[in-house]
């Protein structure tokens, strides 16, 4: 390679967002990977997948007419394993009336309160986790595909920014553990890369089906930082950027993770 | 003049509500190991308790205590005059003893159930089949358990 | 909601051991946990499970606070003849849920 090609090629990665330190495609391991082999066959059994109970009820509110418009979601959306399918592996996605990223939970809501004419659904309140998982469920086994243009790149950037800054009393940085640390011990747990592939999934620490917001203030109250209410602009730029790091690796909704 | 040592120190123990101090047992090991052993004299009363015929299956190392897969199968025909009537499970660490009972016949086909328990200790878990015939068989199998790195509420 | 969900084989040969799965959407509280102010969370779990085949009963759990939450009970049963399996769910603070599934013995 020429030392112009390789300015050429240095140039493109700084432009596309890549920081140092991220994990190349054929790298990328899932957090399935270092379960041990019975919890991952919990989660390849959808008869012992305790997620599905959600996906299940999920699928029962797809069907039930809500708000003033008196429409369910299959009004319009019709059979979702056709009409959803691929949705959650593009999201979180850019928003033009917004101006902004949206992920598929503030999506969800928005059919809720502009399309149904219904109040939105409460952050991690169980119909709205078993909404998100009954959609995301849909993409099971494909390709994330997170498509960046000039409008989103701003918010991958800012993303990107919190994954690497240092914040919180222990001055950690996303970055220190998932990507500089992955495959080490912390506690007695596996550090993972924190790809976000089976989200909303079950946490057998939260003995329920949770969101990938929930996992995060987890994780800044686990460095001691503020953590970002639901649905924050912060929390929403983050996962844009989790979901872009993850591009190309399986949804694996609901996941089952310790 | 109260020092500032003193003054944190009385606000301190201000603060630790009594309920909080009831939790602590100094005695709970104890307390514990001899639950178990009652819960044991409960199921097998003065019948020798033989170690065989039950497979316990356990992970080793759990990914968490809130949800460890278990799995019991005992060596039996099944017939109406040789089954097995009942499997338990006791634990020797967690709070209660008991985490599950199984009663069957031969209707059952195999002597076996599957499940997801709550660990809530490093211990060694106790499986028992009583037999038609009055007998009782019985397996072991020791896990670790570790805490979860990041949790939902933070470390008081 | 989903209160339970149950898996097995819609059919069978007579004499055939077929296999049983069954989740119940329940917390599974133990009694054992307390609030940021220290209050006692009361105990609320799923107590029993029995399956019942035909009418007769042939596989039944007592359910202790050390099984997880959204208990799994697998099980097996001798498919001896055409018919319902019908599963029951009894619990603290009058929980109960009712499932019921078809078996076609050949």
């Amino acid at each position: 390679m020429s030392l112009r090609t390789a300015l050429l090629l240095a140039a493109c990665l700084l432009s596309a967002g890549a920081a140092a330190g991220e994990i190349p495609l054929s790298e990328r391991r899932s957090g399935y990977e270092l379960m041990g082999r019975e919890t991952r066959a919990m989660q390849d059994d959808d008869a012992t997948n305790p997620g599905m109970l959600w996906v299940l009820d999920g699928e029962t509110l797809w069907r039930k007419k809500a708000g003033a418009a008196d429409r369910a979601c299959a009004a319009c959306h019709g059979d979702a394993r056709t009409s959803m399918k691929g949705v959650a592996a593009r999201y979180p996605a850019f928003d033009a009336a917004l101006k902004r990223p949206v992920n598929l939970e503030q999506r969800i809501n928005m059919c809720r309160t502009g399309r149904q004419k219904a109040p939105p659904l409460a952050f991690e309140s169980r119909e709205l986790l078993a909404l998100t998982a009954y959609v995301a469920r849909q993409s099971r086994g494909l390709p994330i595909n997170i498509a960046i243009d000039a409008r989103s790149k701003p918010f991958l950037d800012a993303g990107s920014e919190a994954f690497h800054r240092r914040q919180g009393q222990l001055n950690l940085a996303c970055s220190q553990c998932h990507d500089d640390n992955w495959g080490k011990r912390l506690a007695g747990s596996v550090i993972p890369q924190a790809h976000p592939t089976g989200y909303p999934l079950y946490r057998l620490e939260w003995q329920g089906l949770g969101s990938l917001g929930r996992r995060m203030r987890n994780c800044l109250v686990g460095i001691r930082a503020e953590p970002y209410a639901y649905g924050a602009p912060e929390f929403v730029d983050l996962e844009l950027y989790l979901m872009w790091r993850a591009n190309g690796m399986k949804i694996e909704t609901p996941a089952v993770r310790p | 003049m109260t020092t500032r040592r003193e003054f944190l120190v009385a606000t301190a123990a201000a603060l630790v509500p009594a309920a909080v101090e009831a939790q602590i047992d100094p005695n709970q090991a104890a307390n514990r190991k001899a639950a178990f052993q009652a819960a044991l004299r409960n199921i097998v009363g003065d019948s020798q308790l033989r170690r065989g015929r039950v497979k316990l299956q356990l992970p080793p190392l759990i990914d968490n205590g809130n949800s460890v897969p278990l799995s019991v199968a005992v060596e039996s025909p099944m017939t109406a005059t040789d089954h097995v009537v009942a499997i338990h499970v006791l634990t020797e660490k967690n709070p209660l003893p008991d985490v599950v009972s199984v009663h069957l016949g031969p209707r059952a086909g195999r002597a076996r159930l599957s499940t997801r328990v709550r660990l809530a200790d490093t211990q060694s878990v106790l499986a028992i089949a009583q037999l038609s015939d009055g007998s009782f068989w019985s397996d072991s199998a020791e896990v670790v358990v570790t805490l979860s790195a990041c949790l939902e509420e933070g470390l008081i | 909601m989903a209160r339970a969900v149950v898996t097995l084989p819609a059919q069978a040969k007579r004499g055939e051991i077929i296999e049983i799965k069954t989740l119940a959407a329940h917390s599974m509280e133990t009694g054992f946990r307390r609030t940021q102010t220290g209050e006692l969370i009361p105990r609320d779990i799923i107590r029993r499970f029995s399956c019942t085949y035909n009418g007769t009963e042939v596989y039944r759990v007592d359910l202790h606070p050390a099984i997880a939450a959204n208990p799994l009970i697998v099980f097996t049963t001798i498919a001896t003849e055409t018919g319902t399996l019908s599963f029951q769910w009894v619990g603290d603070n009058g929980y109960t849920a009712n499932e019921t599934a078809p078996i076609r013995v050949e």
